[in-house]
């Protein structure tokens, strides 16, 4: 694309890329019936050029709505969203709705899970690719016109030139969702923001598309949150991994260490629950008993603590665990860490007792 | 071995969209023959829209067979009248995905649970009727005291736990799981999952799985068949299913998907799928799988493969392995 910029190097998860997202102190809290429900609950993190961050965490964990926060995609106020998040050299946290119109979809663009209910039914999808182009490049309706039709080549509609008058119910989900992928990339943005962009999709389009984003982020350098709960897609696709439970991110590494080592309690508990294909043992799945708290009443103490099988002291109950570098690059909100004999047991790597199919012959395997 | 549970022979279920000159028939189901062993767990795998899920409730007839046989333990589901339709559903529940479509929001759960025991006539006396909702909802993991509450007081989790309380009321042989766990986040998953093998344990339940998750499938699961475009195009035992797979389609879908373990799964071949699953209502002639299908070759189009033995207990349907099947006429 036009005015695109240069391709990165082979990107090394190393710190001495560009940082275009700065995020401190994110808190974001909402008022209910049942009291304060503090949904994120401090928030720090660097997103750099070119990298893939996946924010992975269970529905009510905080990773959508800590996105959505920071261009106010969520009604604050009513709601409250303390912090700064810099994109660059703006501070998206402390803009005005007026401001933030000129970021969201420009510089930040975002891809949901449901392309049904982010796509407007009744216009054709022509009309909602090109909306953004005109108001934020100023292009001329023949310009975005030319250029829609060149964002869905490259996101693989075929014959897209025809398909520019059509409805979104025209398109099968995946193709939709390509759609929904075009106009999040039409403006160039330097972040690409994908909440659950697979979630809905058969595994079969769900490797086109994570396929499409990895080229498209190679070939325009921009830098991807990936939200998902899908530790398997993290592990295709992640530089590195933020996990977050009970609105605080439990643990922080590059993604080869935290799925082969681990340190959480949570994040083991979550790896050993999850069954894996090549695992020949069949007893019960290490199952995480009871289910997250609520955010209107989170334990004063580790917010784990409740459903932690490595549980120990007071200190657990009473006291919120500080987010501490364990080895370089890897940070855990924990007192106590998981021995690495129980942690090297709950990853996939030792789980897998045969190895995935061979698919590089043709035919008959 | 044993005589089967259940036997399906030739299933087609086919639905009529448009009227006059455009009616069309979608056909949803449209040859699956399947066995199930008293005690067993069959998967029926699939992408969207490939037929697994109308396949499921057709068994029930909770929609109507166009046409093939099923036999349950003997009985001919087809043939049975509405009256003895519904004795017989007493022998064979259900599971639905998502447990808060499938609960009456305006009914204490205990309530929804009770009215399976009322239908049945399975229980003397009220306060027999609420001691047995006591046993289920506690065999079931939740306290019995939660009876009197309402749907929307309970978390996913929770639902599909009430929503299997029910299922297994009228103490059934068999239990048709249509993706029992897909709504459900992953820590949660495991634990319905266990709650599901624990229960066949202790009461004989053969169970239909259906899902998309073939991990979990794989867990679960005895026997696993897949589905393309309403046919099975492969059946084999659970780990055969995945040491050595078949038909293309088979092969496509298992390197599709993702493992959690960032070395094999950033060093393992794919096999990239191009374009969309054909439409039902006009699959392609031959094999269904043959316009997506790196291996195709000129039979393909020319003949309807039918399942063939490849391995002992290993069926598949697909020409490499022999041009086993029906020749496309017209």
């Amino acid at each position: 694309m036009s005015g695109a910029p240069e391709p990165t190097p082979e990107h090394d998860d190393s710190t001495d890329a560009e940082v275009v997202l700065s995020v401190r102190d994110l808190e974001v809290s909402f008022g209910t019936k049942r009291g304060r429900a503090e949904v994120v609950r401090g928030l720090d993190y660097d997103l750099h050029r070119g990298e893939t961050l996946a924010i992975v965490g269970e529905s009510g964990s905080g990773k959508s709505v800590s996105t959505l926060a920071l261009t106010k995609l969520i009604p604050i106020p009513p709601g409250r969203g303390t912090g700064t998040a810099h994109l660059g050299d703006t501070d998206l946290i402390s803009l005005s709705e007026a401001e933030l119109v000129h970021v969201r979809g420009q510089r930040i663009g975002f891809v949901f899970q449901d392309p049904m209910t982010s796509l407007n039914p009744v216009h054709t999808i022509g009309r909602q690719l090109t909306e953004g182009m005109r108001h934020h490049l100023g292009l001329s309706e023949a310009a975005a016109r030319d250029r829609a039709v060149e964002l869905l080549a490259k996101v693989g509609i075929p014959s897209p030139e025809d398909r520019l008058g059509d409805y979104p119910h025209q398109f099968s989900g995946g193709m939709r969702q390509r759609v929904v992928i075009a106009i999040g990339l039409s403006c160039d943005p330097e972040v690409l923001i994908a909440d659950e962009a697979t979630t809905a999709l058969d595994v079969t389009t769900q490797a086109q598309i994570i396929d499409l984003i990895a080229e498209l982020q190679a070939d325009l350098g921009m830098a991807v949150v990936w939200i998902t709960h899908d530790l398997g897609v993290v592990a295709g696709i992640a530089d590195r991994v933020l996990v977050m439970y009970a609105g605080e991110v439990v643990e922080q590494a590059d993604a080869p260490e935290l799925l082969s080592r681990p340190r959480h309690p949570y994040t083991v508990g979550l790896l050993a629950s999850l069954p894996v294909l090549g695992d020949t043992e069949r007893g019960d799945l290490a199952a995480i008993p009871g289910l997250p708290p609520p955010p209107t009443s989170l334990p004063p103490g580790c917010g784990f603590y409740p459903r932690c099988s490595f549980r120990s002291d007071e200190r657990c109950a009473t006291e919120r665990p500080p987010l501490r570098e364990v080895v370089a690059g890897h940070l855990v909100r924990s007192f106590y860490e998981v021995p690495e004999e129980q942690s090297r047991r709950a990853s996939a790597a030792t789980r897998i007792a045969i190895e995935p199919p061979d698919v590089r012959d043709e035919g008959v395997a | 071995m044993s005589s089967p549970l259940l036997e399906v022979e030739d299933l087609h279920v086919h639905f009529p969209v448009g009227r006059g000159r455009d009616r069309q028939l979608v056909r949803a189901v449209d040859g699956v023959s399947l066995t199930l062993q008293p005690g067993e767990t069959l998967g029926l795998v699939g992408e969207s829209g490939c037929g697994k899920t109308t396949s499921g409730l057709a068994l029930l007839r909770l929609v109507e067979p166009t046409s093939g046989r099923v036999v349950f333990d003997g009985t001919d589901v087809r043939s049975l009248s509405k009256r003895d339709l519904r004795s017989w559903r007493r022998r064979a529940a259900m599971i639905f995905q998502d447990p808060y479509a499938s609960l009456d929001p305006r009914l204490p759960v205990g309530e929804s649970i009770g009215e399976a025991l009322d239908i049945h006539g399975l229980h003397q006396g009220k306060q027999a009727r609420r001691d047995r909702i006591g046993d289920l909802l506690e065999r079931c993991g939740l306290h019995p005291r939660v009876a009197d509450r309402y749907p929307h007081e309970f978390s996913g989790g929770q639902r599909q736990r009430i929503g299997i309380a029910r299922a297994i009321a009228c103490e059934p042989d068999f239990i048709v799981c249509d993706e029992p766990i897909a709504a459900l986040d992953v820590s949660i998953q495991a634990q319905v999952m266990n709650l599901l093998t624990e229960l066949q344990q202790d009461l004989g339940l053969a169970y239909l799985f259906i899902a998309h998750d073939l991990a979990a499938v794989q867990h679960v699961c005895d026997r696993i068949a897949v589905m393309y475009l309403g046919r099975i195009v492969e059946e084999a035992e659970r780990l055969d299913l995945y040491r050595a797979p078949q038909p293309p389609y088979t092969q496509a879908l298992l390197s599709a998907i993702p493992i959690p373990d960032p070395v094999r799964e950033r060093e393992r071949e794919r096999i990239r799928l191009e374009g969309d699953v054909p439409s039902p209502i006009d699959p392609p002639s031959g094999c269904r799988f043959r316009t997506r299908c790196r291996a195709v070759f000129d039979a393909c189009e020319r003949i309807d493969p039918a399942l063939q033995e490849v391995a002992d207990d290993h069926r598949a349907a697909c020409l490499l392995h022999g041009e086993v099947g029906t020749e496309v006429t017209g």
